[in-house]
């Protein structure tokens, strides 16, 4: 495959808006092994580059933390939104079985919702599991922007079969940076 | 290559020496119960006798039958007092043989999934499991010992075996109880035992072989002895599933013999799992800070902490399932063993459930608390106090009634079985590499990374 070189500028109109502000250039460069583009990464990393962005057609395991990207917090909100369900399964719970309606059922106390607590646990754990598992599916498709309708925002649509697309962020001697992808095995660079 | 340092034998031995006071202390002690102290416990014993309404009813019987002691009390509940201060020693006792049990039996449990799901990642911990499953003969031994002095009278831990429980012509006869002697008898009771010892000692063994052989053979000899491994698993596994369950219901359900759970194996299963999971995560630890193990990463810390957590959430599942359909239902035969438990037990009964859940649920939730090794130390320590007060309240209430306590000599006899199974554990781990050399996926276990 013949290696071509062109550079493309890519200003504040960065689709992604997480970097807007400073006017940044962006090297695109093309890859064809997981294995390859973690070592690249982790080779641009060490010299002190920005990876601005990574597109694989799968998940690459590791890939995350070599580019060095932060945490995420979802775990935080899963706990959130459990919490959230929980509270209202025993809001729900009381006023449906002890204020609004409360019958005899199998002659257990139906005027107090802490004796009656066991017979709620299985609505207080499905509740739990119900909103933490789907607010937090919601709150990733809101957090990447993902509605039906959205348009695709991989550069090359090669990423989505058998191709790996890195954007670094240029720093310094743009021939620099090129070597230094070529030599880590980069195939096609934009 | 592990040294079971001079350090570490001599705590061992200094824990065993503890255990063996406390044994003494605990059987001297509780022999000189005197009639003054069974007529004091009587005047306790009325207040809650209508709590233990089923359980001092299930107990009378055998208070006709027992007439040498009949002498000492003329209060017939205060007999049945007498009664359960003979068991409490031997109760003592049982409750730390069946943990110690459960621990390597569990050990040696996970040690067969390891080969049946073809688990690449624990290949670095799998001598630590070999290791705690070279335990198992000591407890099962003892627990085959108990049940034989158990049927010679010498204690009744075993309700059941009670004299004359099962003779219509006799005083103490309960119809319900002879109903079950087709599989509550000592002939049976015994041969279950050792039936399930041989099936998890052999298994302990062929697995330590194999895994031995395979050190010194060539790659091609360990993939093949892998592959033996593997077979061996599928078998032993079926066997456990049904001995595991049927050594609960024997040993410790036929305590309180009038009451049944269908799920009472799972449940059994389920603390003795999370116990086993929780000493190979400590043992782990151990090694990797007296600098062993240095496979072993913050990834395989993560996945054992998973371990540790699910299965503690698992163990609560049961224990609520088992729960609510009982508290629900609410008939009188089902409903006494959680009865005792809630007003004579209240203390030990809640702190199990919020060590075993509670505790765990919140400490190691988070992925940086599971590989913080401090944090699994601590979740690790409430975990097994919990499951060994678990265990106590699953024992207990059935063989003392409202006569238990918990003190120095029940943390003495735990200390002497720790000490053995120390001693018994690292001298194992001393007698091969810590890590299984032609285990054909080794690389991958050395590479783990989540």
């Amino acid at each position: 495959m013949d290696t071509t070189e062109k550079i493309i500028a890519h200003g504040s109109a960065d689709t992604s808006g997480h970097h807007g502000g400073s006017e940044k250039v962006i090297v695109s460069a093309m890859f064809n092994d997981d294995d390859i583009l973690m070592s690249s990464v982790k080779a641009l990393r060490a010299k002190g580059y920005k990876i601005h962005e990574v597109f694989t057609p799968f998940p690459v395991h590791g890939l995350d933390k070599a580019m060095g990207l932060k945490e995420t917090r979802i775990a935080i909100t899963a706990f959130m939104y459990g919490l959230l369900g929980l509270s209202t399964a025993i809001a729900m719970t009381y006023y449906m079985m002890v204020v609004d309606w409360p019958q005899n059922i199998g002659g257990k106390p139906s005027f107090t919702w802490i004796q009656n607590m066991p017979a709620f646990v299985p609505i207080m754990f499905e509740l739990t599991v119900f909103f933490a598992a789907h607010l937090m599916v919601w709150t990733f498709f809101v957090r990447n922007g993902l509605f039906p309708g959205r348009k695709a925002m991989n550069p090359d649509p090669r990423t989505t079969d058998d191709m790996f697309l890195m954007e670094v962020e240029l720093k310094g001697d743009r021939d620099q940076l090129i070597a230094i992808l070529k030599d880590t095995g980069a195939v096609e660079l934009h | 290559m592990f040294v079971f340092s001079a350090k570490a034998k001599r705590f061992s031995l200094i824990l065993m020496a503890v255990g063996v006071i406390s044994l003494i202390l605990n059987f001297t002690m509780s022999e000189g119960v005197s009639h003054e102290d069974v007529t004091h416990i009587t005047s306790h014993e009325e207040h809650s006798q209508a709590v233990v309404g089923e359980h001092a009813t299930g107990h009378s019987e055998d208070q006709h039958a027992s007439n040498d002691h009949h002498e000492t009390s003329s209060h017939d509940v205060g007999h049945d007092n007498h009664h359960q201060l003979v068991n409490k020693p031997w109760s003592r006792l049982f409750v730390n043989i069946f943990f110690f049990m459960a621990i390597s039996l569990g050990a040696l449990f996970f040690l067969s999934i390891q080969y049946a799901a073809q688990v690449g990642w624990s290949v670095v911990v799998l001598r630590i499991m070999e290791a705690m499953s070279q335990f198992l003969i000591i407890p099962v031994l003892l627990i085959i010992g108990l049940s034989i002095l158990g049927v010679f009278h010498v204690h009744h831990l075993w309700h059941w075996m009670a004299e004359g429980i099962m003779d219509p012509e006799s005083p103490a006869y309960d119809s319900i109880i002879a109903g079950k002697q087709g599989y509550l008898n000592p002939g049976f009771f015994i041969t279950r035992s050792v039936v399930y010892l041989l099936i998890w000692v052999l298994g302990a063994k062929l697995f330590r072989k194999y895994s031995l052989q395979a050190d010194t053979g060539s790659k091609e000899e360990g993939a093949a002895l892998w592959s033996k491994k593997r077979t061996l698993s599928a078998v032993f596994l079926v066997l456990f599933a049904v001995s595991s369950s049927m050594m609960a219901w024997d040993w410790i359900m036929s305590i309180d013999t009038h009451w049944f759970s269908t799920l009472f194996g799972w449940y059994t299963f389920a603390g003795l799992f999370v116990s086993a999971l929780t000493v190979i995560t400590l043992i782990a630890i151990y090694l990797k800070m007296n600098g062993y193990l240095p496979e072993l990463n913050h990834s395989h810390l993560q996945d054992l902490g998973k371990f540790m957590f699910a299965f503690s959430v698992f163990w609560t599942y049961l224990w609520f399932s088992q729960y609510m359909l009982i508290w629900y239902s609410n008939i009188p035969e089902e409903v006494t063993y959680y009865l005792i438990r809630f007003k004579e037990y209240k203390g030990p009964f809640m702190t199990a459930l919020a060590l075993n859940f509670l505790f765990p649920i919140l400490v190691m939730m988070s992925r940086d608390s599971k590989r913080n090794m401090y944090f699994v130390i601590t979740a690790g320590i409430a975990i097994l106090a919990g499951h060994w007060l678990d265990h106590f309240v699953m024992i207990m209430p059935g063989t003392v009634g409202v006569e238990w306590s918990i003190g120095l000599i029940d943390l003495g006899i735990f200390c002497g079985f720790m000490g053995l199974f120390i001693w018994v554990v690292f001298s194992s781990l001393a007698k091969a590499a810590l890590v299984p050399k032609n285990h054909p996926m080794l690389t991958e276990s050395k590479l783990h990374h989540i």
